[in-house]
C-alpha cells in the first residue's frame, strides 16, 4: 500500500514544479535578504511572497485556460492579444462612463467571443489550432487599437482598479480570486465527466468520437474557456495599471502561460492535465522572475534563464534523454 | 497544364489578389503606381522578405521558426554594437553576426530533431533567448557612424528620375533567387516537401531526414541574421527592439503565398507574390493618411484566415476527388 502511493506520489506531474520552486526558495534564503519578510501596514500585508502571488495572477489565469486547451491537444497562441483587446474594451466603455457590471459582462462577453472564434476554426474549419491562433494574434493587437483608438487609456472608476489592487482580509484581493476560480474550475472538472472528456478528446480524438463523444464541442468548449480566461486575465492586466495600453498589454504572456503549464508537466501533446501542476508552474515562473530582480538582473534580460529553463525541463521530459540517462545508470551499475 | 492549375492554385489567387489590389490602389491614389513607389516595396520590405524566404523552408519541411524576428533584432544590435562599441571593422562584425544566427539555427533544429520537441515550442524558447541576448548587449538605440558603414548604407541608384538605396532590394532578390533554385530545384528542396508531405515516407524512402531538417532550421537562423543585418542598412543605427512580431508578419506572407501550414506544399514564388501584397497594403495605408498604421495588421490577419480557409477548402475538394 504504502509503496504504490510513493510511487504515485513520485508519478506525479506537480513534483517537478514543486521541486524548482522549493530549489528557487532556498536560493532565496541564502543569497538575498528580506525575500521572506512580510510587513503589515494599514492592516494590509506587504511583501516578497505575496507580490509574487499578486504580480502572478495573470499568469495564473491564462494557465488556467491554456492547461484546458493544451490538453484536448490544441494551443492558444492569441491570449495575449484578447488581453489587450478586453483591456481596451474595458477602459473605453469605463471612460464612456458605462456601469461596471455591464463593462464587466461586456469585457467576458468579447472574451468568450473571441475564444468561440478560436474554437469555430479550430473545430469546424479544421484548422490546426498554432494556425487557427495565430490569426487572432496577428489581427488581435490591431482590434484593440481600433477600439482604443492608438490610444492609451486611463482608469479612473475604483471600483475596477480594486480588482487589481484592492484587499481582502489584508491580502490581495486578484490573487485570492484566481486560487478561488482553480478551486471552482477543479471541482468542474474532476467532479463531473467533463475532465475526462477534454482528457479523452486529447488522447485519442478519433477513438473518443466513435465512442459517442462529441469531441468538436468539447475542443470549442476549452477555446471558449482559454477566452474567458484571457478575458479575466486582461481586466486584470488593466486593473493592475489603471490604464489600458492596447500595444503592450499582455505582450508575451501567452508564452509565460505556456511555459507555466508545460513545466507543470501538462504534456503539449495532450491527453492529461494538471491544475495544481499549472498553479504551482505559474508561481514558479513568477519566482523565477523576481528572484532574477533580486539577483540585479535587468528585467529586459529575464527571458534568457526562462528561455534556458524551459528547454530544460522539455530535455528533460523527452524520451531520448530518459533512455540516455538510463543507460548511463546502467553501465555505471555494471561497473 | 489543368494539373499544372490545379496545384498552382493557391499561387495564381495570391498573384491575382496582388495584381487587384495594386491596381485598386494606384486608381485610388495618384503616384501609387510609379517606379519610386515599386522600388519602396522591396527596399522597405527587404528585411522581411529575406526573413520569409527562410521562413518558406522550414514551412516546407512541416516545421515552424517562431525565432527568427528576436534573431533579427539581436544580429541587428549585435553587430552595430561590434563596430560602433568595439571599433571591429564592419565585415568580420557581419560575418559573425550571421555565423551565430546559423549557430543558433542549427542548435535550435538539433533540438528538435534529435530530441523530439516541438518546434513551436523550442523556438518560441529560442525567441525568448535571442530577444533577452539582444537586451542584454544594450537596450539603447546605436547610431552607426563606421564610415565603411555609412557608405553600405548610402548606397545610391538612380531609376528613372528618383534616387533609391538599392542595396537592401539587391540582397532581396539576391535570396529570393537562391531560395527558388534551392527550394525547388535542388535534391533539398525536394526533400524538404518530401518530408513535410509525410515525414515516415520520406524515412522509409531513405532520404536524410535529420540532417534535411537541421538544415532547414540552421538557413532559416542564417537568414533571419542576415535579415536584421539589412535592417541596419535602411535604418543607418542598430536597435534591440527591432523586428518585435516579425516573425508573425513572416509567418503571414508565407501562407499568404499559399505555402500549406503543415508543409509538403507550396512555392516561393507565392512568398514573393505575399510579400508584394504586404508591401501594397502598408504604401495604400500610407498613402492614404487617414487610415491608421494598425489597419495594416488587421488586414493582414484577414488575409491569412482567408488564405487558411481557401487552403481547407482545396485540400479538402482534392480529398474528395481521390476518395
Amino acid at each position: 500500500m504504502s509503496s504504490t502511493q510513493k510511487s504515485s506520489w513520485k508519478n506525479s506531474p506537480a513534483v517537478w514544479p514543486l521541486a524548482g520552486l522549493l530549489l528557487l526558495v532556498v536560493i532565496n534564503l541564502i543569497f538575498s535578504k528580506n525575500f521572506f519578510t512580510i510587513s503589515q501596514l494599514d492592516g494590509h500585508y506587504f511583501g516578497t511572497p505575496i507580490d509574487i502571488f499578486k504580480d502572478g495572477s495573470i499568469c495564473l489565469v491564462l494557465a488556467l485556460g491554456m492547461t484546458l486547451v493544451i490538453a484536448t491537444g490544441g494551443i492558444d497562441l492569441s491570449v495575449g492579444s484578447v488581453m489587450a483587446i478586453v483591456g481596451a474594451v474595458a477602459a473605453t466603455m469605463l471612460q464612456k462612463g458605462q456601469s461596471l457590471p455591464v463593462v464587466l459582462l461586456t469585457s467576458l462577453g468579447v472574451g468568450f467571443l473571441c475564444g468561440l472564434i478560436n474554437g469555430l476554426l479550430v473545430c469546424w474549419a479544421r484548422i490546426q489550432p498554432i494556425v487557427a491562433t495565430l490569426v487572432l494574434m496577428v489581427a488581435g493587437r490591431g482590434i484593440a487599437q481600433v477600439v482604443s483608438n492608438g490610444q492609451q487609456v486611463q482608469i479612473l472608476d475604483k471600483h475596477f482598479v480594486f480588482l487589481g489592487n484592492g484587499f481582502l482580509a489584508g491580502l490581495p484581493f486578484a490573487p485570492i480570486f484566481v486560487t478561488a476560480l482553480y478551486g471552482v474550475v477543479w471541482l468542474w472538472l474532476r467532479r463531473s465527466a467533463t475532465g475526462l472528456f477534454i482528457e479523452a478528446t486529447g488522447d485519442n480524438e478519433t477513438a473518443s468520437r466513435f465512442a459517442g463523444l462529441a469531441t468538436d464541442r468539447v475542443r470549442c468548449l476549452a477555446y471558449i474557456a482559454s477566452g474567458l480566461c484571457a478575458a479575466v486575465a486582461g481586466l486584470l492586466g488593466a486593473s493592475f495599471i489603471s490604464d489600458a495600453d492596447p500595444l503592450t498589454a499582455g505582450q508575451n504572456m501567452e508564452l509565460d502561460a505556456i511555459f507555466a503549464v508545460v513545466i507543470g508537466g501538462t504534456a503539449l501533446s495532450g491527453g492529461r492535465f494538471n491544475l495544481l501542476g499549472s498553479y504551482l508552474g505559474a508561481i514558479l515562473l513568477q519566482t523565477l522572475t523576481i528572484t532574477m530582480y533580486f539577483v540585479g538582473v535587468a528585467s529586459a534580460v529575464a527571458p534568457v534563464p526562462k528561455a534556458v529553463l524551459i528547454i530544460v525541463v522539455c530535455l528533460m521530459q523527452s524520451e531520448t534523454t530518459r533512455r540516455w540517462l538510463r543507460g548511463l545508470w546502467k553501465k555505471g551499475a555494471v561497473a | 497544364m489543368k494539373t499544372f492549375l490545379r496545384q498552382r492554385l493557391p499561387q495564381i489567387t495570391t498573384a491575382g489578389i496582388f495584381l487587384l489590389l495594386f491596381a485598386a490602389a494606384s486608381w485610388r491614389y495618384p503616384y501609387f503606381c510609379s517606379t519610386r513607389n515599386v522600388a519602396s516595396f522591396f527596399t522597405n520590405n527587404a528585411a522581411l522578405g529575406i526573413i520569409s524566404v527562410g521562413m518558406t523552408l522550414v514551412i516546407f519541411a512541416g516545421g515552424i521558426d517562431l525565432s527568427v524576428g528576436a534573431v533579427a533584432g539581436f544580429t541587428n544590435i549585435f553587430v552595430t554594437t561590434l563596430v560602433e562599441g568595439h571599433g571591429w571593422s564592419p565585415f568580420p562584425a557581419m560575418a559573425l553576426a550571421v555565423g551565430l544566427g546559423a549557430l543558433f539555427g542549427t542548435a535550435m533544429g538539433f533540438i528538435i530533431q534529435i530530441f523530439k520537441q516541438p518546434p513551436f515550442l523550442v523556438t518560441l524558447a529560442g525567441m525568448f533567448f535571442a530577444r533577452g541576448c539582444a537586451y542584454w548587449i544594450s537596450t539603447a538605440s546605436i547610431e552607426i557612424k563606421n564610415p565603411t558603414y555609412q557608405q553600405l548604407t548610402n548606397i545610391t541608384a538612380r531609376l528613372g528620375d528618383t534616387t533609391i538605396h538599392p542595396l537592401p532590394a539587391w540582397i532581396l532578390v539576391a535570396v529570393l533567387v537562391g531560395g527558388y533554385i534551392l527550394g525547388h530545384h535542388t535534391r533539398f528542396g525536394r526533400n524538404l516537401l518530401a518530408i513535410g508531405g509525410s515525414e515516415q515516407s520520406a524515412m522509409l524512402m531513405g532520404l536524410p531526414v535529420s540532417s534535411t531538417k537541421i538544415c532547414s532550421y540552421a538557413l532559416c537562423g542564417t537568414l533571419a541574421a542576415l535579415g536584421g543585418l539589412v535592417s541596419t542598412f535602411i535604418t543607418g543605427s542598430g536597435n534591440s527592439t527591432y523586428g518585435i512580431g516579425l516573425e508573425l508578419d513572416a509567418i503571414a506572407v508565407v501562407v499568404i503565398g499559399g505555402t500549406l501550414l503543415t508543409g509538403g506544399r507550396g512555392h516561393l514564388f507565392g512568398t514573393f507574390c505575399g510579400i508584394l501584397i504586404i508591401g501594397t497594403i502598408q504604401s495604400a495605408i500610407a498613402f492614404d493618411g487617414s487610415l491608421s498604421s494598425w489597419w495594416t495588421r488587421i488586414i493582414t490577419g484577414g488575409l491569412l484566415l482567408a488564405f487558411i480557409l481557401l487552403q481547407r477548402l482545396l485540400l479538402r475538394a482534392t480529398q474528395k476527388r481521390t476518395a
